[in-house]
């Protein structure tokens, strides 16, 4: 973004204050999340900096409110910190049990929805697949149809997902998946699946089909053309729509305060409460941690991101 | 590939397992829905925890944000999984209309400590076709008592006065409490309120109150948040609830004071959801713990007031061991003299309409 | 995947080979072109044609089955309450009988107390009557008592004349708007709840109506909701505009160092951003600490920055801003510089040259990312929800009050079903104009 040696002095000032501007603009967009990293060491209850900590005082930090997130909710958090602890901690406290939860919640809708969107996507990439246009756009919208609509929409379905069956005249009863993991996972799996349908579409779209058969011409049935052949090519597309999936369910709340039972307390849940009702600091040490882990998902993307352009031999943009 | 996915069932099979209720399920204890926080630790120790004691039927808590919605739904789908939920009078008595909730019969529940049936020793409102009171809360208003200088606020009037005392306050954002509040703040004494209410000429009168100090409230939902905003220093008064301020000044000696003048008190108690899994033993459970001696344990952790009679006098001290409960909860004497009592029925019939009109009110921003 | 990836590969090979030694034979003769084992070619086409199609078919097949069974079906049945409330219909047969007798204007007579005094008892029985109250309730506010109160009277015993015992019991049972609201709820299918989300109701005559000033809420909010997300979309092109062009014309390696600012943002948890907005703007938060220390404002005039409208339009244009950024940027990329230099070289000023030649080579970057930032904003529930007080609340926040407060399901629903109406036609635009293919992530 060099200036060019005609630019006029106008030229020049406008220019600085371009960068000026645009440097104000990355400013908002990263300081918030940056801002609440030296927070979250508070040695007070408060949400800004105290004079201790601006004074770079090692008094004015702690890791309190860490600690707080494994004590909190456990039944005896004073007792010496042994095995028992550690124990009592895994079992009972609410921000481990999050932890848990998010986590095997995120796992398996990931699972689910990578598996079912990536099937999806590679037929949708052929040529003659019919209504592809409208298909596609039944399976972006869960992505557009705003979430207080289908979380209310899954909030009576889940309650007895059989009910439906009642317009075709069957008035039957199968149990109900409004808090029950099974819900949530499915819930979130659908709201997973327009990310990997849309990063695995765009992977297909540079995916060469001469090469697959290239593979079948030299005699390789269908399965080993997709698992040795069009699997490694796509692979970085399908994990970053893992990633999108499994981003989308460790981040939802709306549908888990629909549908969750209390037993399917996940992260973003605790923390709405969090920020609802009493918000402490620990509220920063849970955030910080969230933002060192969105660090790492988006790193591993971009290294993905640029490997399957090497791979598929589209010159970086 | 082996190794990494390997590891990958390891960590998804270890999370799975280490779910209480995913892999085995224990037997079925007796859960009710209640409120959080404080609340529930109160009845975990005054009611769930003797009552496994005495009968060893397992009970479990269970908090949700809005057990009216969860009953009604799980009613409707004929999916319920919840034996008992603790509610507002007002909310059971909707329920109970709406053939949502399973009735109880008063002559199950135990008798006062003198002998006096169930159905006197209960403060009036306290029993109902399918309801059993538990306790009395209160909207009071918190002060700052290290803020407000020498001359200190003791009548609700003041909580509207800004030029005498200066200051955000912090009102609940719903029209129930509000509106009553502004309206006793205006001056109409607590027997009139219902009937001003219900004039569109009173609520006129309510808004005009709570006008007047528009630019300097500050809104809140949920019960922990008022007390949250008077530590912060954002408001100089609030609205709160009588327990949670209690809670913040002999819990973490936060310098708090009460202004009962005016309190809007709320019978709050037991209701089973009609087709619930274990209706006998949550009828157990309800008159277990509705019985004299849990109240007033019950009291005793939260400082919200017992429904009955018998009860109050048992009321004994908090946990610190010192404070002596009595003239904190809602239900003493000297705290009941300008206080009014919610009344379930005008909000069964005006909740709609006055939540809109109090949206619309907010919005007019 | 149980065939070649490319079925009718093979054919085309075999069809080709055919068609060469069927070119030495002229096609006037009437033969017809065949494959190796003896098909007609067009029937060999078409039907590897419908196999690939099929094939296709199925390995879309699951996934969308399990959209409709999880996603489609739910929001239909959701939205079917926003038309069948059957609260009154069912439990009051008679009366809902006498109304479909009688023509609307009709004064009711004995058989209409009657009726009403048999469907209260029989309500009050099955314990349905609070029921009757609450949908009656929803078109006549302060009724609902009125139904209760009377079931339980009824219930004990009630004697002809019906209107003179129903009167005795409560004189409102004569109020023509009682009438009016018990008949426009006497059919299982009604347009009150749309009515009403658009704050209309229906008098006495049948005609619509609006409802009490002080009462108008929903329209308020839907434009309220549509003004905002307007703005949030103009003030994410106005930040995200500049940015995007920097990183456009950046090298590529400064350019992707930038790119994590904005992505970092893009893939941190929407709460953790709504906590770190509340933290910042609060009263006594780091920004107003930091204006005090600079002396701008005094210790009393700190600014209440959220929990507010403001709160909203800050963190929700900082929540969509790289929604606007990532496909202005991909655009951007792809445009030649050559074209702004040939404007220069050919005496534009620079203000022209942008205007005139690179302005509108960005529009479609632009259109997309604001109609996806609009269609993102107008459905936006948490951020208004958590830092919104009471003037930053849009429509959805209602459709959650009605969902879990006020138990108006029906409300909820019809609510719902005029959002995801505007939600749908904008997404359709988007098809049509941007391409859902050409949707992209990161």
């Amino acid at each position: 973004m060099a200036l060019p040696t005609y630019a006029t002095p106008l030229e020049r000032a406008w220019h600085w204050a371009y960068l000026a501007i645009c440097t104000a603009i990355f400013v908002f967009l990263i300081a918030p999340i940056l801002v609440i990293i030296p927070l979250s060491f508070n040695a007070e209850p408060y949400f800004t900096f105290t004079d201790r900590m601006l004074a770079l005082d090692p008094d004015g930090y702690s890791m309190r409110w860490y600690d707080s997130l494994l004590t909190f909710g456990m039944t005896r958090p004073d007792a010496p910190r042994d095995a028992a602890w550690w124990a009592d901690v895994w079992a009972n406290a609410k921000w481990v049990n999050a932890a848990k939860n998010s986590l095997i919640i995120g796992l398996f809708s990931t699972i689910l929805a990578t598996v079912l969107g990536t099937l999806a996507a590679l037929g949708l990439a052929r040529p003659e697949m019919p209504f592809r246009r409208a298909i596609m756009a039944v399976l972006i919208s869960p992505m557009i149809v705003p979430i207080i609509i289908t979380a209310t929409g899954m909030f009576f379905f889940y309650s007895n997902p059989c009910e439906a069956l009642t317009w075709i005249g069957l008035s039957p009863q199968c149990g109900r998946l409004a808090g029950t993991y099974l819900g949530v996972i499915l819930a979130h799996a659908t709201l997973g699946i327009p990310f990997v349908i849309i990063t695995v579409t765009a992977t297909l779209v540079g995916f060469d089909q001469s090469l697959s058969r290239a593979a079948a011409s030299l005699g390789a049935n269908p399965r080993t053309t997709f698992f040795r052949i069009i699997m490694p090519l796509i692979l970085p597309g399908i994990i970053s729509g893992a990633l999108f999936a499994f981003v989308t369910s460790f981040d939802e709340v709306v549908a888990v305060l629909f549908i969750a039972g209390p037993d399917q307390q996940t992260i973003p849940r605790q923390m709405w409460n969090g920020i609802r009702e009493q918000i402490s600091p620990a509220i920063l040490a849970v955030a910080t941690l969230l933002v060192i882990f969105s660090i790492t998902l988006l790193t591993t993307v971009e290294l993905l991101r640029r490997r399957g352009e090497r791979l598929r031999g589209v010159t970086p943009r | 590939m082996n190794l990494p996915r390997r590891c990958l069932f390891a960590l998804s099979a270890a999370l799975v397992l280490s779910v209480p209720g995913w892999a085995a399920a224990d037997e079925r204890p007796l859960t009710v829905l209640t409120w959080g926080g404080d609340f529930t630790r109160a009845q975990q120790v005054a009611y769930a925890t003797p009552f496994t004691e005495a009968t060893g039927y397992p009970v479990r808590l269970v908090d949700v944000d809005s057990p009216t919605a969860l009953i009604k739904a799980q009613v409707a789908s004929g999916n319920v999984t919840a034996d008992l939920a603790s509610v507002g009078q007002a909310d059971a008595d909707r329920l109970c209309a709406e053939g949502l909730a399973e009735p109880i019969d008063p002559a199950i529940l135990a008798p006062g400590a003198d002998g006096t049936p169930a159905a006197q020793d209960f403060l009036p409102g306290g029993l109902d076709d399918c309801f059993v009171a538990t306790d009395v809360y209160s909207t009071v208003i918190g002060y700052d008592a290290t803020r407000v200088g020498a001359h200190r606020p003791d009548k609700l009037a003041d909580f509207f006065d800004l030029d005498a005392f200066p200051g955000r306050r912090g009102v609940l954002k719903e029209p129930r409490f509000t509106l009553e509040m502004a309206l006793m703040g205006d001056g109409v004494p607590p027997d009139r309120v219902y009937a001003e209410l219900s004039t569109p000429q009173g609520l006129d009168r309510a808004f005009a109150r709570l006008d007047s100090i528009r630019d300097q409230i500050v809104w809140w939902e949920a019960g922990a948040q008022p007390v949250q905003l008077l530590a912060d220093g954002e408001v100089a008064m609030t609205m709160a609830y009588n327990g949670r301020l209690f809670a913040a000044r002999f819990d973490e000696g936060r310098p708090f004071a009460i202004l009962w003048d005016g309190q809007v008190y709320e019978i709050e108690g037991w209701m089973i959801p009609r087709g619930a899994p274990d209706v006998s033993a949550a009828l157990e459970f309800v008159a277990f713990s509705t019985a004299p001696r849990p109240l007033a344990r019950a009291a005793e952790q939260l400082s919200y007031g017992p429904p009955r009679v018998s009860a109050q006098a048992l009321v004994g001290r908090y946990k610190d061991g010192v404070t002596e409960l009595a003239p904190h909860l809602p239900t003493a004497p000297e705290n009941l003299r300008s206080a009014l009592a919610v009344d379930a029925g005008f909000w069964t019939d005006h909740d709609a309409e006055l939540t809109e009109r109090f949206t619309t009110w907010l919005a007019g921003d | 995947m149980a065939t070649p990836l490319d079925p009718h590969a093979a054919i085309v090979t075999h069809a080709a080979g055919q068609g060469a030694a069927a070119e030495a034979r002229p096609n006037a003769q009437g033969v017809l072109l065949t494959t190796a084992d003896g098909q007609p070619l067009a029937r060999a086409l078409t039907r590897s044609r419908r196999r690939a199609r099929r094939q296709a078919f199925l390995l879309v097949l699951p996934l969308l089955a399990f959209v409709l069974i999880t996603f489609v079906v739910p929001i239909g049945q959701m939205l079917q309450r926003s038309a069948k409330n059957p609260g009154f219909s069912d439990n009051m047969p008679q009366v809902s009988a006498w109304f479909d007798e009688n023509p609307r204007g009709a004064v009711p007579d004995e058989a209409a107390f009657a009726a009403l005094a048999a469907d209260m008892a029989a309500a009050a029985e099955a314990r349905t009557v609070g029921i009757v109250g609450t949908r009656i309730n929803y078109e006549l506010p302060g009724t609902r008592s009125l139904f209760t109160s009377t079931g339980r009277k009824v219930a004990r015993g009630i004697e002809p004349p019906h209107r003179e015992a129903l009167l005795e019991m409560d004189p409102r049972w004569a109020d023509e708007e009682l009438w009016t609201a018990m008949r426009n709820a006497s059919t299982p299918y009604t347009s009150s709840f749309y009515l009403a989300a658009l704050d209309r109701t229906r008098d006495s005559a049948g005609d619509v109506a609006r409802v009490p000033e002080n009462r108008q809420v929903y329209v308020m909010l839907f434009q309220r909701t549509l003004w905002l997300s307007l703005l949030i979309t103009g003030l994410t092109f106005v930040l995200g505009f500049p940015v995007a062009h920097l990183l456009a014309t950046l090298p590529m390696r400064r350019s992707n160092l930038l790119m994590i600012l904005v992505l970092l943002p893009f893939w941190t948890s929407l709460l953790v951003r709504t906590t770190a907005w509340i933290v910042l703007l609060q009263q006594q938060g780091v920004v107003n600490d930091a204006l005090v220390w600079l002396g701008l404002i005094g210790e009393q005039g700190r600014l209440q920055m959220i929990y507010n409208q403001t709160g909203t339009i800050i963190a929700m244009t900082h929540i969509l801003l790289p929604f606007m950024i990532l496909p202005l940027y991909s655009v951007m990329r792809t445009i030649n510089p050559s074209y702004v230099r040939a404007a220069r070289s050919l005496g534009a000023t620079s203000w022209t040259a942008f205007r005139r030649i690179y302005f509108p080579q960005t529009l479609p970057g632009l259109g997309a990312g604001a109609l996806l930032v609009f269609i993102l904003a107008v459905g936006y529930y948490i951020t208004p929800a958590l830092v919104g007080g009471s003037s930053g609340q849009l429509i959805s926040n209602m459709i959650a009050m009605h969902m879990t407060e006020t138990l108006n399901w029906s409300m909820a629903a019809a609510l719902a079903a005029l959002l995801l109406a505007g939600v749908l036609i904008l997404y359709w635009l988007y098809d049509r104009l941007v391409g859902i293919d050409n949707l992209k992530l990161g």
